[in-house]
């Protein structure tokens, strides 16, 4: 059974290839120039805040992690599980999580993690598991806190997969904003699966 | 959903035009997401720029399909990603299906994915014995009403909180009569919360495939495909082959226009990136062809592959927004679902590429620059060419191919239109014009551009040739 269908799988990628190949047009159209759509005028830091404000997320200028500490100290609930990736904030955050089993997540209060880079014109910060400690880490918790140099702020996504280039990596995520929903007659929700809030610690 | 019983797009959209009010909501609701779409294109100065540099990539894409498969399937292998082909619906279903006995898994977490709509792939699985959950809240609370989505980027978008409040206190045992929208969330984060910690397979659509990296996007803004796949582990990726593109640089353009296309948010909350799998984890993709291959041969209708489903042609539709998604009885809605219908059935989907009223708007709001209103036209003259359209439009049809081939009769029959509309309403607004239903005929004005022209254009025209 499992042979048959491998066969079969087989054949049937020859043939949808073959189709292709004869169906798709002759005429063959060159890739276009991205150069000129990176030109940006954009006060990176200002429109960063605004549009992450506009999408339902939080930030904090901080100029030191001990600054990050003493905020989570006082507005998050410390009795709950709170986890980083993050050494410089083991006073507020247990460090020893990541190869626990995913589901052990489940009860997360905050995560707090660094982002590579931010993107000014959409507020997205470029993580990927290098980072997250687990790839579920970002998405699981209640709180979400990720921190940012603001010397990291680049202007639109073009900068940003210059930026990414042929990094390696097995995942990676751009976040912008908490999860949210407008499903129910398009009012928005935030928090519909994954972190209600997202706070954001503009490091300088 | 058997495909001799489909009602016509005129009957059912009469159906749901019964009730008024609720017509209303939909059209304006639709329209407020299209003016979002607006103000956010409008913040972006070369908004146009990047339309056309997306549609230059997908031109690329198109004449290069075969070689960007080969290279993707190929990476995507020295990923660690297993790779499937399948040829139709069936075998794709088959092969999800069996990937989920080969693990013993009776029990899946889906998030959104019209392909596996268009495959019916929850109702083979169901009958199967596996027990399917779809993650997305507006796909959840269609699933639980038994309907199909209505809309590709906002499944229950023709639904109230009423109905949504009923639905869940029915299913999911909420308060009876709560109907706010926050409750009604959190509710649900709940219930998908324990189904999201306890399913070992997951399932998700695909938004972009890049053939340099092997790797695939996936887009939401719940977080639901994300918390579907790193918990389970086995992640199905179900694609329908003209989802690729060149090179990851190139999602830069597409992860600029999809979101602000689809609902005017600058990004999508997470456009996440799979490359490889976890440690003792599997990622599986199933490569789909399912009609495209012939789509990709129709030289007329070939652009329809460069769709990336964003749904702002639905949005502006003002046909789709008067008649509801499921008036259209195929997977994908609107104007862009009635180009890619036909292709799948000629029969069964003839009446809808005449659900449109050319108007053109769909065109130009299409992030990916399709010709929409175009093909539309086109396959109106296909399909009357093939004999596949109802006597009645039939007629119509060759009647206004006589009359705009001929500039004498097309003369005549301005003025006898105008003559019958201003003297004899009662012969155009009647039962038998089907464009009467649902609307006010215009004002008839007193001359045609035509006379107008005669009148006025010669002696502008006279004027220039002095010049
Ligand atoms: S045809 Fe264009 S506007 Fe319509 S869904 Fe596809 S990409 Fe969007």
């Amino acid at each position: 059974m499992v042979k048959q269908l491998k066969e079969k799988m087989m054949s049937s990628k020859e043939s949808i290839l073959q189709k292709i190949k004869q169906n798709q047009p002759k005429e063959l159209n060159e890739l276009p120039n991205l150069e000129p759509l990176k030109e940006s005028e954009l006060d990176v830091l200002e429109q960063y805040k605004s549009v992450l404000k506009s999408i339902g997320g939080d930030f904090v200028e901080v100029s030191n992690y001990a600054e990050i500490t003493d905020f989570v100290k006082e507005k998050f609930d410390t009795s709950k599980r709170i986890l980083t990736t993050l050494p410089e904030l083991s006073e507020v955050a247990n460090l020893d999580w990541t190869s626990d089993d995913p589901h052990s997540l489940q009860d997360a209060e905050l995560i707090l993690v660094k982002a590579h880079f931010g993107v000014a014109e959409n507020s997205a910060l470029w993580i990927t598991d290098e980072v997250m400690g687990q790839r579920v880490s970002t998405f699981i918790p209640q709180y979400l806190a990720i921190v940012v140099n603001k010397k990291d702020i680049v202007a639109k996504m073009h900068q940003a997969y210059d930026r990414i280039g042929n990094q390696e990596y097995g995942f990676g995520t751009f976040i912008a904003g908490p999860s949210k929903t407008a499903d129910i007659e398009q009012s928005l929700v935030l928090g519909a699966h994954g972190a209600r809030g997202l706070t954001v610690f503009l490091m300088e | 959903m058997s495909s001799n019983k489909t009602i016509p797009h005129s009957e059912a959209a009469a159906l749901f035009n019964k009730n008024e009010e609720r017509v209303n909501w939909h059209d304006e609701t639709l329209w407020f997401v299209r003016e979002k779409r607006d103000r956010s294109a409008h913040q972006i100065p070369e908004w146009e720029l990047l339309r056309e540099t997306a549609s230059q990539i997908k031109f690329n894409v198109l004449s290069n399909i075969h070689d960007y498969l080969v290279e993707f399937e190929s990476n995507a292998q020295k990923n660690g990603i297993i790779v499937h082909w399948a040829a139709n619906a069936e075998e794709h279903n088959v092969i999800v299906h069996s990937i989920l006995e080969k693990h013993n898994i009776k029990q899946m977490v889906k998030s959104k994915s019209m392909l596996t709509e268009e495959c019916h792939l929850n109702d083979y699985l169901t009958n199967r014995g596996i027990d399917v959950i779809d993650s997305d809240l507006g796909e959840r609370i269609v699933q639980l009403r038994n309907e199909p989505p209505s809309h590709i980027v906002l499944p229950a978008i023709h639904l109230k909180k009423e109905d949504v409040s009923e639905t869940f206190h029915e299913h999911l045992g909420t308060e009876k009569g709560n109907i706010d929208p926050q409750y009604l969330t959190e509710s649900a984060r709940q219930h998908l919360r324990d189904v999201f910690l306890t399913r070992k397979a997951a399932l998700t659509g695909v938004n972009f495939a890049v053939a340099e990296t092997g790797e695939f996007v996936v887009c939401t803004n719940e977080g639901n495909a994300d918390m579907g796949a790193h918990l389970a582990d086995v992640h199905i990726a179900c694609m329908g082959f003209e989802k690729l593109i060149p090179q990851r640089e190139h999602l830069g353009v597409f992860l600029r226009l999809l979101a602000r296309s689809a609902t005017g948010q600058p990004i999508t909350t997470f456009s996440s990136h799979f490359k490889k799998p976890n440690d003792g984890k599997e990622i599986h993709i199933v490569i789909v062809d399912n009609g495209r291959s012939e789509q990709l041969g129709r030289e007329d209708f070939r652009n329809s592959l460069k769709c990336i489903r964003c749904g702002a042609c639905m949005n502006t539709c003002p046909v789709y927004r008067r008649s509801g998604g499921h008036s259209y009885h195929n997977a994908v809605a609107g104007p862009i679902g009635s180009i890619l219908a036909p292709n799948l059935d000629m029969k069964k989907n003839a009446d809808l590429p005449f659900a449109s009223t050319l108007c053109g708007s769909c065109t130009n709001v299409c992030p990916v620059k399709i010709d929409i209103h175009d093909q539309l036209y086109k396959w109106r003259q296909v399909l009357v060419k093939e004999g596949y359209t109802p006597k009645v439009k039939t007629i119509a049809m060759k009647t206004m191919a006589t009359v705009l081939a001929n500039p004498t009769v097309f003369e005549i029959a301005g003025k006898a239109g105008r003559f019958t509309m201003k003297n004899l309403p009662g012969l155009v607004n009647n039962k038998l014009n089907k464009w009467y239903d649902q609307r006010e005929m215009p004002e008839v004005p007193e001359e045609s551009f035509r006379e107008w022209y005669k009148k006025n254009g010669k002696a502008t025209k006279g004027k220039n040739d002095e010049q």
